[in-house]
């Protein structure tokens, strides 16, 4: 009686065990590092290491207004103009963009040209690091994502980011902004407030089959090109092989995947 | 030994309505934010922590005080502290609670705040934070509770509590550590990345806790019949006048190296500070009141005269408080986000909704306080009598 007992709690204590260990795999396994958050359709785009490379000389106001509302409006970014604004993707002076590098004689065709900056998707991301949750994390192919429905809103990748890249639902966008406003994509989620968001070097066009929106919009002036660094026969390593560019802050060792021809 | 926090004078009853009603204006400030969102707050885009993150880093800071008297006690037999032991360790439990409510009310998620624990993330240190925090929280409970009890029975504690005291004083010196890794970590924050960060917190800990500490002594010794002991609080002054000067000196230590290199990237926020930067000074006068009274603090100090006079080592006690409050928990987190990346300039003021959330942690804190230090207090009187 009393050895049966102890041998059904055994089995019973051992089968908790093996149900707990079963879960928490599974939840591992919703980390999903590395892997790819969109179903990839047969023409997906697939990369090692995906990049962009801007042409300084053919950006314009013209052309970076077209980027830059091609990629808010495909992402459903609210417009506020107010401190907590939401960008993916905008325009900076090249003091700026470039801190350290200004100097007094600077060509004012420079000084006063709008330089597009977004997120760089860092080959080594200080905000992936530093998130307690890992909401934010790297793909293999290098894109820097962001899991709205684990961040839990503390920020501390905004202050992680030498880039000033990433931004805050200050408010809640579904109540404010977009209860006067139609979402421009019904395809794409709307955010709520208390979570961080930034360019996701549209992950889920790539899985489609379809360049980033930024790239696409200005695609007949060739100012910004997209493609895989790890392909030697790519446009953008053609373009880097043929042109002197720069990135931001290297000297932080973050690795940037945005390269600047000026 | 709960029951003795519900019999107290009126004075007593008092202070917990005074405290409990400030807690309640905060908690229905932070149902106004949790239903409107952070924008209820000052914080911005730009910067993106605010006055909530810089109490969560002062009040790490003064949860020290328990290091600075039980590790004397403990390890070098220093007796006068004897009486003094259980106030510094209960002084921890206030200010890490504060501290753990500080980092809850500015999560935009709070509701995913379990999250940390789901998917531990070894890489980062805001969740060794919160390992270290929880633990050191927990250890002051345990060791408190357990030799407070013993005390009140007349028999020595138990045997298993030496070895927890002896851990949680390493742990004291990891919960500053790890919360200034928290800001020394990051590359593109050149007011914060600077190695001396930890050991700024340290030594400005050291001075701030047990300054609280001392006022505490001297107000328990007023209200009650138990007496904490002269010798203690002035051996405590010392402690409090040598880390005032090595805080003082480890601030003066960033300064030349800043100004003597000249990298502009390392001067702006410093600039920022002291003298405003591109006509934005919001901190300024912040950044002078903490430089004067601190120096004026540590003069006091080290006037033997005036240290030994309790009266007026209390108001350099109350100097040392507030010029480390502005420094921890005014500037030093704020600062550190001006200039912003794109070297711009958004300053911050924090709003009515975040001042009145702010002073409920505070109250909640110091409610969790005078009921620890009433347990305390009457156990003490209960032995004596």
């Amino acid at each position: 009686m009393d050895r049966s007992r102890r041998r059904f709690l055994k089995i019973l204590g051992i089968s908790t065990l093996g149900v707990g260990t079963i879960s928490s795999v599974d939840l591992l396994a919703m980390v999903g590092k590395g892997e790819p958050v969109y179903n990839r359709t047969p023409d997906a785009l697939v990369g090692k290491r995906w990049a962009l490379v801007v042409d300084v000389n053919k950006l314009d106001e013209e052309t970076t207004q077209k980027a830059i509302e091609a990629c808010h409006q495909v992402h459903n970014v609210p417009d506020y103009g107010d401190e907590e604004e939401i960008k993916w993707i905008w325009t900076d002076k090249y003091e700026h963009v470039f801190p350290g590098q200004e100097h007094a004689y600077l060509a004012e065709e420079i000084e006063e040209k709008p330089f597009l900056v977004l997120c760089n998707h860092c080959a080594n991301p200080p905000c992936c690091r530093v998130c307690p949750t890992q909401a934010t994390w790297q793909r293999e192919d290098g894109i820097v994502m962001m899991d709205q429905h684990r961040c839990i809103g503390c920020r501390y990748c905004m202050a992680g980011c030498p880039f000033g890249a990433r931004s805050f639902n200050w408010k809640d966008p579904k109540t404010t902004y977009w209860k006067e406003h139609e979402p421009p994509n019904p395809t794409y989620p709307v955010r709520s407030k208390g979570v961080v968001e930034k360019c996701n070097l549209c992950a889920e066009r790539l899985a489609a089959g379809q360049i980033p929106a930024c790239v696409e919009a200005v695609k007949d002036t060739k100012a910004i090109v997209f493609g895989d660094l790890e392909d030697p026969n790519s446009e953008v390593r053609e373009l880097l092989q043929e042109h002197f560019a720069i990135r931001r802050k290297p000297e932080l060792g973050t690795n940037p995947n945005v390269y600047y021809i000026v | 030994m709960l029951e003795t926090a519900l019999k107290g004078s009126k004075k007593y009853w008092l202070l917990v309505l005074v405290l409990f009603g400030l807690h309640g204006v905060g908690a229905t400030a932070f149902l106004y934010q949790l239903t409107k969102g952070l924008t209820v707050t000052g914080m911005s885009r730009d910067v993106s922590w605010g006055i909530y993150i810089a109490q969560f880093t002062f009040l790490v800071g003064v949860a020290a005080s328990a290091v600075m008297v039980v590790l004397p006690y403990y390890l070098h037999n220093v007796k006068e502290y004897a009486k003094v032991t259980i106030l510094g360790e209960f002084l921890a439990v206030a200010c890490v609670s504060m501290c753990l409510m500080f980092i809850l009310v500015d999560l935009g998620k709070p509701m995913r705040m379990l999250n940390v624990i789901l998917h531990p993330t070894l890489n980062s240190v805001l969740f060794w934070d919160m390992v270290v925090l929880n633990g050191y929280l927990f250890l002051n409970i345990v060791i408190g509770w357990v030799v407070l009890s013993a005390e009140r029975k007349e028999v020595p504690p138990p045997k298993w509590i030496k070895p927890v005291i002896y851990v949680s004083r390493p742990w004291a010196v990891s919960i500053h550590t790890v919360t200034a890794f928290l800001y020394a970590g990051l590359p593109g924050r050149h007011f914060w990345l600077t190695a001396i960060m930890a050991a700024r917190f340290l030594g400005s800990a050291f001075a701030s806790g047990p300054a609280l500490l001392i006022l505490l002594c001297l107000i328990v010794r007023k209200f009650s019949n138990f007496d904490p002991g002269k010798k203690a609080i002035q051996t405590l002054s010392k402690t409090v006048l040598y880390a005032m000067i090595i805080s003082i000196f480890f601030v003066l230590l960033e300064l030349f190296t800043v100004f003597y290199s000249q990298i502009p990237g390392h001067m702006h926020a410093f600039v920022y500070q002291f003298v405003g930067l591109h006509g934005h000074g919001a901190l300024v006068p912040w950044t002078w009141a903490f430089a004067i009274l601190a120096v004026i603090a540590t003069l006091m100090l080290l006037c033997p005269p005036i240290r030994e006079n309790e009266k007026t080592l209390a108001i350099a006690c109350v100097l040392v408080f507030i010029s480390l409050w502005i420094e921890k928990g005014v500037t030093l987190v704020i600062t550190g986000f001006i200039p912003n990346p794109l070297e711009t300039i958004t300053e911050y003021v924090p709003t009515i909704p975040e001042l009145a959330i702010t002073i409920g942690v505070w109250a909640t804190g110091f409610l969790v306080l005078t009921i620890l230090y009433k347990i305390a207090v009457s156990v003490k009187e209960e032995i004596a009598s």
